[in-house]
């Protein structure tokens, strides 16, 4: 461990890193520029939550990374393995003892409280990127509050599909002002985001933005009177542990077309069947 | 002199920094509590806390701005040797360190650009005394409401009105801290004498 400086990053590059942090959860919403490193993984892979990770980690904390809501994916793992390795820090797959969360694309299913850090991984971390292709444009549309746009695209989700078909990366106002992209957590987790006793931080690696929400922010996912926002999931229980108010895989387990349905968080799946819950596909 | 400047900096840097950045963190993150920060022993006039939070956000990238009795040669000496911070007036500083009165006007600090609202300084106000209780702050990072004892009101209201522009404030006191970003509201507390309107 002592090859590397505390949670690899150099002193310098926390110091921008933690400027950057601050500055977001003083704008909720706006999207901070940060320089940001080369990490010992492909961007794509964690790289911006990793490095906000590591600028808010202390010795003391205990860390938890999900990727989809597993403990134990490949992302999950090896960026687990990777702090324990650099920064010393004891890691834990259960929800509420973890101090920092990193995620990928999910919020766990258990409350968060006031002693936690929720660290998103983001790919794109511009709302309206695919709107608008332009940097200077997105900027100027935000500094304009010019969000017509992101409800031009809801529209046209109704006129096609009947219904807002937006099931991911599902865009939210924050505090009345800024446009946010939560990162491709399911629409189902959009609620969450407001009024959370966590703190919440967003790093985006290859796109060099640092965003975040403190806690109790007003988050309101973006709709219309006529069509309101629903936080949706597949309709079945889960298979494993019976949750019915939980966000579910599909999981294909043969190849005559059977599938099963399991909670994606799977400490809170584990939990609840050692608590006794089960559920139909249950061993 | 010389000697004075060595001493006073964080002895393990890494895990000393983190656990300061947690405390300004979690202060920036829920306006009105306060925190504990050690690990800086800085030269008069700076207190402790304000010494911690200059070495832990501050280096040769963060041009900075010393107002009135932080401006001198002991605390010039100690932040050069310890972080390299550039100084400069405030029109052009990230960082500002001072009393209230000798920080302000606020007008003369970056407020950001609409398009870069982050381009902007925050000020690291040293207090004589610093608790929750006071004036009453509403938005995001407080549940209902809390209490800071700020040094005034009016500022901070027409600092918020500009949001996403404005400034953002760190409150130094001793070893605590406290802060209070843009996005926060500030009123006068109940039964003040001069009430100030909430904006």
């Amino acid at each position: 461990m002592t090859d590397y400086n505390f949670a690899y990053l150099d002193e310098q590059t926390k110091r921008m890193i933690r400027r950057a942090i601050l500055k977001g959860l003083a704008i909720p919403g706006y999207q901070v520029p940060f320089a940001s490193r080369e990490m010992p993984m492909p961007y794509g892979w964690g790289t911006g939550g990793v490095q906000v990770s590591a600028a808010v980690l202390t010795p003391e904390d205990t860390f938890k990374v999900i990727d989809q809501g597993a403990d134990d994916t490949t992302n999950a793992v090896s960026i687990r393995t990777f702090f324990e390795r650099t920064a010393g820090v004891e890691t834990t797959t259960t929800t509420c003892d973890a101090s920092v969360i990193q995620t990928r694309h999910r919020i766990p299913e258990e409350p968060l409280s006031e002693g936690q850090i929720l660290v998103y991984q983001v790919p794109i971390p511009e709302p309206l990127r695919f709107l608008e292709p332009r940097e200077s444009e997105t900027r100027k549309m935000h500094s304009l509050e010019e969000y017509g746009l992101m409800h031009v695209k809801l529209y046209e989700d109704i006129s096609r599909h009947g219904h807002i078909a937006t099931s991911y990366a599902y865009p939210v106002k924050v505090e009345g002002r800024y446009v946010m992209d939560p990162s491709p957590i399911p629409k189902f987790d959009n609620p969450k985001l407001g009024d959370m006793a966590a703190i919440q931080l967003f790093g985006a690696g290859r796109e060099q933005r640092i965003y975040a929400l403190p806690p109790y922010t007003q988050v309101v996912s973006l709709d219309f009177e006529d069509h309101p926002f629903e936080a949706s999931k597949a309709d079945h229980p889960c298979g494993m542990c019976g949750a019915i108010d939980s966000y579910l895989d599909e999981l294909i387990i043969d190849d005559t077309g059977g599938r099963m349905f399991v909670c994606s968080d799977t400490d809170f799946c584990e939990a609840r069947q050692l608590a006794g819950h089960k559920g139909k596909d249950a061993a | 002199m010389q000697a004075q400047a060595l001493s006073g900096g964080f002895a393990d840097p890494a895990t000393q920094s983190a656990h300061a950045f947690r405390s300004i963190m979690e202060a920036m993150a829920r306006p009105g509590t306060l925190h504990g920060v050690s690990g800086a022993l800085p030269p008069a006039p700076l207190s402790r806390a304000a010494g911690a939070v200059l070495l832990t956000l501050c280096d040769t990238e963060t041009p900075a701005y010393l107002a009135g009795g932080a401006n001198c040669d002991a605390v010039h000496a100690w932040l050069a040797f310890h972080t390299g911070v550039p100084l400069v007036g405030p029109s052009h500083c990230r960082f500002a360190v001072g009393s209230w009165s000798a920080l302000t006007p606020l007008s003369a600090y970056p407020i950001g650009t609409s398009e870069y609202p982050d381009r902007s300084a925050t000020l690291i106000v040293e207090c004589p005394e610093l608790t929750d209780s006071g004036e009453i702050l509403t938005g995001p990072g407080i549940r209902n409401n809390a209490a800071l004892s700020l040094p005034e009101v009016a500022a901070f209201q027409s600092n918020h009105a500009l949001f996403p522009l404005g400034l953002d404030f760190i409150f130094t006191c001793g070893d605590r801290l406290a802060a209070l970003p843009r996005s926060t509201k500030v009123c006068a507390p109940m039964g003040a004498t001069e009430v100030t309107p909430c904006m």
